[in-house]
């Protein structure tokens, strides 16, 4: 019998299918400004949202978007400082976040810690629709954001300096990267858990920069990858019964190893054929002086 | 505009990092279609100047005005190309050169816009004046340090400025590309284009170069003709390149220093 079957089974994907389309749309952001622990960092705070969510009974993945967006707009103006004390204030924030979360959880009723659980690594099976409208609204959200916003999004995060003296709305454009990595934190906290989201914003990137040569190409292929390896790892997590969160990140990393072990092997055959009839580019000086004189 | 407008107006500017002061109250205009060079051995402040002209450096005391419009409220920043001394750090992701190149044409689109039909054209003509057509294709890393300063030397130009600031447009760059960014400048020269550069050595434009200001301590102690003899290096005959370093600044010097070997 075919898993399609199943309600639970087709929402599960459907959940899947949206954090592999975006998670890595942001993270391609992230990582090309070396901040690829910012989603991480997101979702540790996005934890207090949602246990803001059980203790005044409000949608969790709600309380959870609002408690990140504004966790992420604090880092973000901290990070534009650049004062080496923002990394201990970063600090202070995410373990309140985790800390905050545990401990309001446990102060609301009705709730337990395999709810915990779910959110902390996340819980496809249980992903209702109505959960599944909201995260769809949001994907939608981050895809608008990360594709159309490309050309000043890229610019920003390639040259900061550069834009600012181009006029672009630099500031604008941080917050609202940020803002969009708060949301997308959400929208995988149900897939992949809060603590493993950052894993699917980063390692899908990281593995289709090995044999991409520009930004597009890297970002269209980290979310392809996304999308194969989130479903992929979600029928996997069925079939073997693990949680599906830790199936797609174990998966993510090996097909990462497996990229990485394979453009490794071909630059060193490549290298070796190259360096045969190799000619150094940027050759002796004397031989300058001639091609500047002449 | 008249070759009279002053382009850049910097009035005492005084920059401080850290309490430790750069710029020591400096003044320095730049004309429109004039090409200044701004020297000085490490750390005299000539690379906190053309940041602090460009709000990139905050100051302390003074003010900087950019095409007669104080920095503050200065909005036609499509008129300003700038090219860093190299990329920051934020290259995680590979990018090409057409990607990067196409980061330059974003002042003038706006934000939020469509693409402007002039783009592609702009980007080619970047890519050509820097003669790196053939190479757009190609992943930004995998070029030479020349060819990345090429890079962003077309980026800057993709926005079509009029004015035009290079932070050490030929450190560690190879002669080709040092020959081949001299052509840029007198291409750029013939547009009316004002350029204002920071340089270590001028090497191949120093011919190009109507006026040098030389920095010492966050001091302005030369504004004028280039300072050092030109008229060997006139000779076509003549082996070197590359201007000698007076002494006292052999330590910023370095590669016309190894030339010499």
């Amino acid at each position: 019998m075919s898993i399609f079957t199943f309600d639970f089974m087709i929402r599960a994907l459907l959940g899947a299918l949206l954090v592999g389309l975006t998670a890595p749309a942001v993270g391609v952001y992230l990582v090309q400004r070396r901040m690829a622990l910012l989603g991480d960092g997101i979702g540790h705070i996005a934890l207090t949202g949602v246990a803001l969510g059980f203790l005044f009974s409000w949608a969790p993945v709600l309380t959870a978007v609002l408690v990140s967006a504004a966790g992420a707009v604090v880092i973000e103006l901290i990070r534009a400082r650049g004062r080496t004390s923002g990394d201990v204030a970063l600090a202070v924030m995410f373990y309140g976040g985790i800390a905050g979360g545990v401990l309001l959880i446990g102060l609301s009723a009705g709730t337990s810690n395999v709810n915990l659980l779910s959110y902390l690594f996340g819980s496809l099976l249980t992903t209702s629709w109505s959960d599944l409208v909201i995260i769809a609204v949001l994907a939608a959200a981050v895809l608008v954001v990360t594709l159309l916003l490309r050309p000043w999004l890229f610019a920003v995060c390639h040259d900061e300096e550069f834009a600012t003296v181009s006029g672009l709305p630099v500031r604008l454009l941080n917050l609202v990267l940020a803002v969009t990595a708060a949301v997308t934190v959400t929208v995988a906290m149900r897939v992949v858990g809060l603590l493993l989201v950052s894993a699917l914003m980063v390692i899908p990137v990281a593995t289709a920069q090995q044999v991409a040569r520009g930004f597009v190409t890297t970002m269209l292929g980290g979310i392809a990858l996304g999308v194969t390896i989130s479903l992929s790892g979600a029928v996997g997590s069925y079939y073997l019964n693990v949680a599906s969160g830790a199936a797609i990140v174990v998966l993510a990393i090996a097909v990462f190893l497996l990229v990485t072990a394979g453009t490794a092997l071909l630059r060193r055959r490549g290298g070796a054929a190259a360096a045969r009839t190799a000619t150094t580019p940027d050759l002796g000086l004397d031989d300058e002086h001639v091609m500047a004189d002449g | 505009m008249t070759a009279a407008d002053p382009v850049v107006e910097v009035r005492g500017a005084v920059v401080a990092y850290g309490g430790r002061p750069v710029l020591r109250g400096i003044d320095l205009t730049v004309t429109a279609g004039e090409v200044v060079a701004v020297l000085g051995a490490n750390g005299s402040g000539k690379s906190t100047l053309i940041r602090a002209a460009l709000g990139l450096a905050p100051l302390a005391a003074g003010s900087v005005r950019l095409f007669g419009t104080p920095l503050d409220s200065f909005r036609e920043r499509r008129r300003v190309g700038y090219v860093p001394q190299r990329l920051g750090a934020g290259s995680g992701v590979p990018a090409t050169v057409r990607e990067v190149v196409r980061s330059g044409v974003l002042a003038r689109r706006g934000f939020a816009r469509l693409p402007r039909r002039t783009e592609a054209h702009a980007i080619a003509g970047a890519l050509a004046a820097v003669g790196l057509s053939d190479r757009e294709h190609d992943q930004v890393g995998t070029l030479s340090g020349g060819q990345q300063q090429r890079v962003l030397i077309a980026r800057a130009l993709a926005g079509q400025p009029d004015l035009l600031v290079l932070d050490e447009p030929t450190a560690g760059v190879d002669a080709a590309s040092q020959v081949a960014f001299a052509g840029t400048v007198e291409l750029l020269l013939e547009h009316g284009t004002t350029i204002l550069l920071v340089a270590h050595e001028l090497g191949p434009m120093e011919p190009l170069i109507q006026r040098a200001v030389v920095l010492s301590a966050g001091r302005v102690v030369h504004d004028g003709p280039c300072p050092r003899p030109m008229g060997h290096h006139a000779d076509p005959d003549h082996d070197h390149v590359h201007p000698h370093a007076p002494d006292e600044d052999a330590a910023g010097w370095v590669p016309a220093v190894r030339d010499r070997a």
